[in-house]
């Protein structure tokens, strides 16, 4: 099922509460036309995981998660052997092997049978898949969420671009696998570190910036549907207030989100700034924001109410 | 199949002046680029935008880049300047008079479509045309605003000027009020082509060219001595630095560890296979730390120095993340610490806060460097590496080599970079001679290229 136009995203991923802005849903429009990765850079918050999870339901395909961190290897990432199984059968097996080595005179004949069933030991039903292999077993296709690959080494990076430019891997006791159906990757990173050239080149690079007040009034809409349409303009006006001001850490969506449904929980129909000052803490995160939003608390309330039309 | 290949054109063009401007387009992602317009086509110009942002441009500065060439070279060609040109012309001239008088010089050759374009005030043709002749005179291949008139005359020429201004002279010649009106406003109207013409050359210029002129001066001034750099320079130096400095940051701040290949672990690999009885599945090699240098900056801010010792200080601030610690310190006549300057400042403040406190005297290395000793030999260990910026011109002062001696003892390696040339070195009152006995490394650094060198020396040589 490859979504047949633009729009078509957009819809698709609106129905699933994940309202995109344009780039966005050119982005995967593209991904699937063109068999390509994306690549989502962005700050924190903005819905990078969120995207492709929302993908995974659109598109009724299973998710598939891979967390990245400093150390993160092959063994973990791609396949490891199942060590116990194999020494287990080994051990049970052991008479086994003694019957079929029997039948041989010679030694070299006995190598020569053991050669035989040395592979089995190595085959596919003694591989553990981790989550890339996986991906690319899927008979249906998957969505492979790559999370922030810009965690972990430089090594792994360059591990991966075999799975994102031709969707293989190579298994040295097994040789190559190639994907069944190919997959939908996205890799999503915080920019801690600069990516190489190489991955970004095999790439489509979306960067997810903040919403704009419509935007953002829509995607919190949806998150949380109950919500009145004049208390959710003070919200969204608050939020993009606080976004201009000089903060260690600025609130992204995730974080209006939370702070839409706790005034859901408290019953409020109208922003004040008490309710503001000890709600804040859902918003910022740094008690040095909270001080720095605390002695503008007023002109910022009062600006919300007054952009959504409420006399204060 | 022929479609494609008038689509590719304008695609192809755009990838030359998105890598002019300084997008780093590789082929592959040419390629990618015209298989995504493949898919979503010409026709919408907001999708064609975010399309071609998705695939060429990977970082934000590059978006942003990105955006400002897309603006500029999808830009609608408007023939502007209309009502302007008109008022020479007297009102009581009918247009239904010229439309006859242009008629009657239709049949002479491009010149006089030239002039039909021109009297019909046709500017969509006249664009067209514009484009036309600008593609034949090769006006992608411009590369200096000194071109700028160059091109602009081949483009007229093409376009049929020369045709023109024979038949305006002939206008002229022939004496009727008519024609010298019809003449009068024929100039007029090539004045304005020019005007069109010039701010069509200039936005090719800034398309084709931006990027080549700037890389163009900024290698020159990587090479540039950095105490004879100009003021409107700095700020491009800056972003120079910063460049340089996270390149080498990005190289160096991430192994840590080396494996040593072949060289079984033996401790770690049994306790790794404990739950395997000790079958050894999994093999541990043994593994080299990669050690960050500590670094102990000394930088003399003396007057002749000074520029030098900023761009420095600068660097290592820059490469921070790549060295596990750095204190500074500067000296003229006596010597103090400015770490905490530089961390709690932004660097161009910081460097401003240290010249005003203690920059610009005449310098006395033998004090500073007993300064040092005093304050913070100690603090010297020999995992520490010293850098000492300076000439070396103790201005006929003790130059106290005793002290550098000392260092040498406990520290890991002491770098002296000195902006002089080797040739002055030793001359006068230099005591470059007397200290480089006992530094590991002593050097010309006097432009950002030589900066460069040395901090790579530092990394790598923590790495070896």
């Amino acid at each position: 099922m490859i979504p047949l136009s633009i729009d078509a995203v957009e819809r698709g991923l609106g129905a699933n509460g994940y309202i995109p802005s344009r780039p966005i849903a050119t982005a995967v429009y593209l991904a699937q036309h063109l068999q390509k990765p994306i690549l989502v850079e962005g700050p924190a918050g903005v819905g990078k995981t969120e995207l492709a999870k929302s993908v995974a339901t659109w598109m009724e395909l299973p998710l598939i998660r891979m967390q990245c961190y400093e150390g993160l290897d092959e063994a973990k990432a791609l396949y490891e052997w199942k060590y116990g199984k194999q020494l287990l059968y080994t051990q049970i097996l052991k008479d086994k092997i003694g019957q079929v080595l029997g039948e041989a005179d010679t030694l070299a004949a006995a190598l020569n049978k053991l050669n035989d069933f040395g592979d089995i030991f190595f085959s596919e039903s003694f591989l553990e898949p981790r989550p890339l292999l996986k991906a690319l077993q899927q008979p249906g296709g998957a969505v492979l969420l790559i999370d922030e690959i810009d965690k972990s080494d430089q090594e792994f990076e360059a591990f991966l671009l075999e799975i994102l430019s031709d969707y293989q891997v190579t298994i040295p006791e097994i040789g190559c696998i190639s994907a069944v159906t190919t997959p939908i990757v996205l890799l999503t990173s915080n920019s801690t570190r600069d990516l190489g050239d190489a991955l970004k080149r095999r790439c489509l690079h979306l960067h997810i910036g903040f919403p704009d007040e419509k935007l953002e009034a829509r995607i919190i809409q949806s998150r949380v549907p109950g919500i009145e349409a004049k208390l959710l303009r003070q919200l969204v006006s608050f939020v993009q207030q606080l976004r201009v001001l000089d903060l260690k850490k600025v609130p992204s969506v995730s974080e209006t989100i939370d702070w839409a449904k706790v005034m859901i929980l408290l019953h409020t129909p109208v922003l004040d700034v008490d309710l503001v000052r000890e709600t804040l803490n859902v918003l910022l995160k740094f008690e040095a924001d909270i001080e720095i939003a605390n002695k503008q608390l007023a002109t910022l309330t009062h600006k919300a109410l007054h952009d959504a039309g409420v006399e204060a | 199949m022929a479609l494609q290949a008038t689509a590719s054109e304008p695609l192809r063009r755009f990838l030359q002046v998105a890598r002019g401007a300084g997008l780093r387009v590789s082929a592959a992602e040419g390629i990618d680029a015209a298989r995504a317009l493949d898919v979503v086509g010409f026709g919408d110009r907001a999708v064609l935008k975010d399309t071609l942002g998705l695939v060429l441009a990977k970082t934000p500065d590059e978006k942003g880049l990105f955006e400002e060439c897309f603006e500029l070279y999808f830009k609608r060609d408007e023939f502007a300047a209309p009502d302007a040109v008109e008022p020479p012309l007297p009102e009581p001239m009918s247009a239904q008079d010229l439309t006859i008088g242009g008629d009657g010089a239709g049949g002479q050759g491009s010149g006089a479509t030239l002039g039909q374009m021109l009297l019909d005030d046709d500017r969509a043709a006249l664009a067209a045309a514009m484009e036309q002749a600008a593609r034949e005179a090769g006006l992608e291949n411009i590369r200096f605003f000194t071109q700028k008139n160059l091109y602009a005359r081949r483009i007229l020429d093409r376009m049929g000027l020369r045709a023109l201004e024979r038949e305006i002279e002939a206008l002229l010649q022939s004496g009727s009020d008519e024609a010298i009106v019809r003449a009068g406003r024929l100039e007029a109207r090539i004045e304005a082509l020019r005007d069109a013409l010039r701010d069509f050359v200039e936005r090719h210029l800034v398309l084709f060219a931006r990027g080549e002129t700037e890389r163009f001066r900024e290698e020159l001034l990587k090479s540039a001595r950095l105490s004879n750099l100009e003021r409107r320079d700095l700020d491009r130096m800056r972003v120079l630095v910063r460049a340089m400095a996270k390149k080498l940051a990005a190289r160096y701040a991430k192994t840590r560890r080396r494996r040593l290949r072949g060289q079984l672990d033996v401790r770690r690999t049994l306790r790794r296979n404990m739950g395997w009885g000790g079958i050894p599945f999994i093999t541990v090699w043994k593994q080299k730390r990669i050690e960050k240098p500590r670094v102990m900056v000394l930088c003399d801010v003396s007057g002749s120095v000074a520029p030098m010792a900023q761009f420095l200080l600068m660097f290592l601030y820059a490469v921070h993340e790549a060295l596990s610690d750095i204190r500074s310190f500067a000296f003229a006549g006596s010597l103090i610490e400015v770490s905490d300057i530089l961390e709690k400042r932004e660097i161009e403040a910081a460097i401003d806060e240290i010249m005003r406190t203690i920059g610009y005297g005449s310098s006395n290395y033998g004090n500073s460097l007993a300064d040092f000793e005093d304050g913070w030999g100690t603090k010297v260990t020999n995992k520490t590496t010293i850098i000492i910026l300076g000439d070396a011109r103790g201005n006929r002062t003790d130059p106290r080599a005793e002290i550098m001696a000392r260092l040498a003892q406990r520290a890991k390696r002491i770098i002296w970079l000195n902006p002089e040339y080797r040739s002055a070195w030793g001359t006068g009152d230099s005591d470059m001679y007397r200290y480089s006995a006992f530094c590991n490394l002593v050097t010309v650094c006097n432009t950002l290229r030589h900066l460069e060198r040395a901090i790579t020396d530092l990394l790598e040589g923590a790495a070896a």
